[in-house]
């Protein structure tokens, strides 16, 4: 077993001025986890993301990967961790200038050294995984908003990160694209060893394939449970429970 | 006590009615009867509780007598239990409607976030000006920071670090400069003829470089303000990708490139226009007004043309971009980055030419 969590939130307060999003976070995700950070809307689920994954200082308290203070070390090492995450933005926040394939691929020819036939292969292979083969020479504007999504995803896996961050991945999508998308999550993690932090409130993602979780409370502005979600939904706090069966228990 | 709606004419339903009545000590009886829908003018609620007095800890409902009820009538009650809730009066809802109780019930299922509520209202000229003046000092290490990005940006293209790609230089090439002739041809003639008509200097100023303010520095902020809302701009900073260098900077080398050429060529299509006005109207001849050019030109001119308009394209792209780059995360925001790219970009091509000048004056240029 490795002592040192893979990412450890401690005493995270997110803020904007002086309007407190959510305070005094502590929550450990173990690698392997599929991590769901839940909540109802406007919990401040995506501003948690935000300081997770370095695009919002905290106004207190820091997040550990690996044992490394994410928020204060230097900038050279922060860029090392950050290049071990993979991020899928909520609306897929592809680069509206660049097709599919190109979008896939800039993160490859940032960081590899890899000819451009090799490129091209893994960059298709990547959208083919997310249902999209034969899209790369499209540009986003020109799919649907679910499309966008899947594609985003293929541009966060692209380099095989430790741990993926996904906002939001199945909202949106027909139930059968959304399922699909959960057993590439699950996959993903087997096979790759992935660890998943996704953000949703899509309760039968977060039931089938959640592993660990948090639960943002937006009335105290705080975290009121962690663990596995379907130990949640027996023995939780009653306002977890309450999201987990949609208020039927 | 009796409230009812003042005859409205031309209509045939029942209006409202509200009758209190007194039960006890401590209860109060509403009995609301006829019409409670939204065209007509309800009693507020507190007309109510003025009549309720001191010793008042209840209040039931009558509502059999209701034959309408809408919105209204439920603003109306939630309005009234919010003031009862306030005073200690405790409800009895029994006397509802139940779809009147259920839609109560689902209002107040999720209560008030009290952070969330902005502070609104008017504020006062002083207030306003104050907070005016501290957003603009905010703003200013903001702009400062921005400009060393971009310094930062320019070493990292002159030691052949950074990155971009130079089809979206020559893209942007495209775009500001022969996409843009027309437009600096119309202008640049007209200004020139009134030149030539005035011999007025101050309205050169006038010419190229506060179109191209206009034209491409709200075009750019509203590209990556765009972008912004998008999180494109989240998700080069999460790769470790500098937007500064990915977006910013061919922007800036374009403007830089181009906007001295177009302003060379603004100023030949003025001295056309000045050519037609001196023919046609001063009597002139062809051949007088071009050696009279030849003789005012010298080579400075066109190097301080250059050189002042690569500074101008340098502010416009500046503001174009910071203000695209400062965006916030929605459409009425990418409006405003492209407006307050303008007027940065004109108050910094003012500012720069009043610099300018004094520095030429100096150097004796």
């Amino acid at each position: 077993m490795n002592a040192v969590p893979h990412i450890e939130v401690r005493d995270l307060t997110m803020a904007y001025g002086d309007f407190v999003i959510q305070r005094d976070l502590n929550f450990v995700v173990n690698k392997g986890d599929i991590f769901v950070i839940m909540g109802g809307n406007g919990c401040g689920k995506t501003t948690l993301m935000r300081g997770l994954i370095g695009l919002q200082r905290p106004a207190k308290g820091t997040v550990f990967y690996g044992g490394e203070d994410f928020w204060n070390v230097e900038p050279e090492q922060q860029a090392l961790l950050k290049r071990r995450l993979g991020i899928m933005f909520q609306g897929g926040a592809l680069w509206s200038s660049l097709t599919l394939a190109e979008n896939v691929a800039l993160p490859l020819k940032e960081y590899t050294a890899l000819s451009p036939r090799h490129l091209a292969e893994i960059v298709s292979f990547k959208l083919a995984l997310v249902g999209l083969a034969g899209f790369e020479d499209f540009y986003p504007a020109e799919l649907s908003g679910g499309m966008k999504k899947r594609a985003g995803l293929a541009r966060a896996m692209a380099l095989d990160p430790e741990t993926l961050v996904t906002d939001e991945p199945s909202s949106g999508l027909d139930p059968l694209p959304a399922r699909r998308l959960d057993d590439l999550i699950l996959e993903l993690r087997d096979s790759l060893e992935t660890t998943i932090v996704v953000i949703t409130h899509e309760l039968a993602s977060i039931l089938g394939i959640g592993t660990n979780s948090v639960f943002l409370d937006t009335e105290t502005h705080t975290m009121i449970n962690t663990g596995n979600p379907k130990e949640a939904v027996a023995s939780g706090d009653a306002k977890v429970r309450h999201f987990l069966t949609r208020g039927t228990a | 006590m009796n409230w009812s709606c003042p005859m409205v004419q031309n209509r045939n339903e029942k209006q409202w009615q509200l009758d209190t009545r007194r039960i006890g000590d401590d209860l109060l009886e509403l009995s609301c009867a006829g019409r409670w829908c939204l065209d007509q003018d309800l009693p507020t609620a507190v007309v109510i509780l003025a009549e309720m007095g001191d010793n008042l800890r209840r209040l039931s409902f009558n509502t059999a007598q209701l034959s309408a009820w809408d919105t209204r009538f439920l603003a109306f009650l939630r309005a009234l239990l919010t003031l009862c809730d306030e005073h200690g009066v405790s409800i009895d809802q029994g006397g509802l409607p139940t779809g009147v109780r259920h839609l109560l019930a689902m209002a107040a299922a999720v209560p008030e976030q009290k952070v969330a509520r902005r502070r609104s209202g008017k504020q006062n000229l002083l207030f306003r000006v104050g907070m005016a003046t501290i957003e603009f000092f905010r703003g200013a290490p903001e702009m400062l920071s921005f400009l060393g990005e971009i310094t930062l940006s320019f070493g990292r293209l002159i030691r052949g670090r950074a990155r971009f790609r130079w089809s979206d230089l020559w893209w942007e090439i495209e775009e500001v400069g022969p996409r843009a002739l027309v437009i600096v041809s119309v202008i640049s003639f007209l200004v020139g003829l009134i030149l030539a008509y005035l011999g007025a200097d101050q309205l050169r100023l006038v010419g190229a470089q506060i179109f191209i303010a206009g034209r491409t520095g709200a075009a750019f902020a509203a590209q990556l303000g765009t972008m912004q809302v998008n999180e494109e701009i989240d998700a080069f900073k999460t790769l470790g990708i500098s937007p500064v260098d990915f977006l910013v900077l061919p922007r800036m080398l374009a403007l830089m490139l181009m906007v001295p050429l177009l302003t060379l060529y603004a100023g030949f299509v003025g001295m056309l226009a000045g050519l037609l006005v001196s023919t046609t109207i001063f009597d002139i001849g062809m051949f007088e007004y071009y050696t009279e050019t030849l003789r005012a030109l010298q080579l400075k001119h066109f190097l301080v043309g250059l050189s002042k308009g690569s500074v101008y394209g340098a502010m416009v792209a500046y503001a174009g971009c910071l203000r695209g780059m400062q965006c916030g995360r929605s459409a009425e925001s990418v409006g405003e980055a492209a407006t307050s790219a303008v007027v940065t970009g004109i108050l910094l091509i003012t500012i720069s030419a009043s610099l300018m000048t004094i520095i030429f004056y100096r150097l004796g240029i």
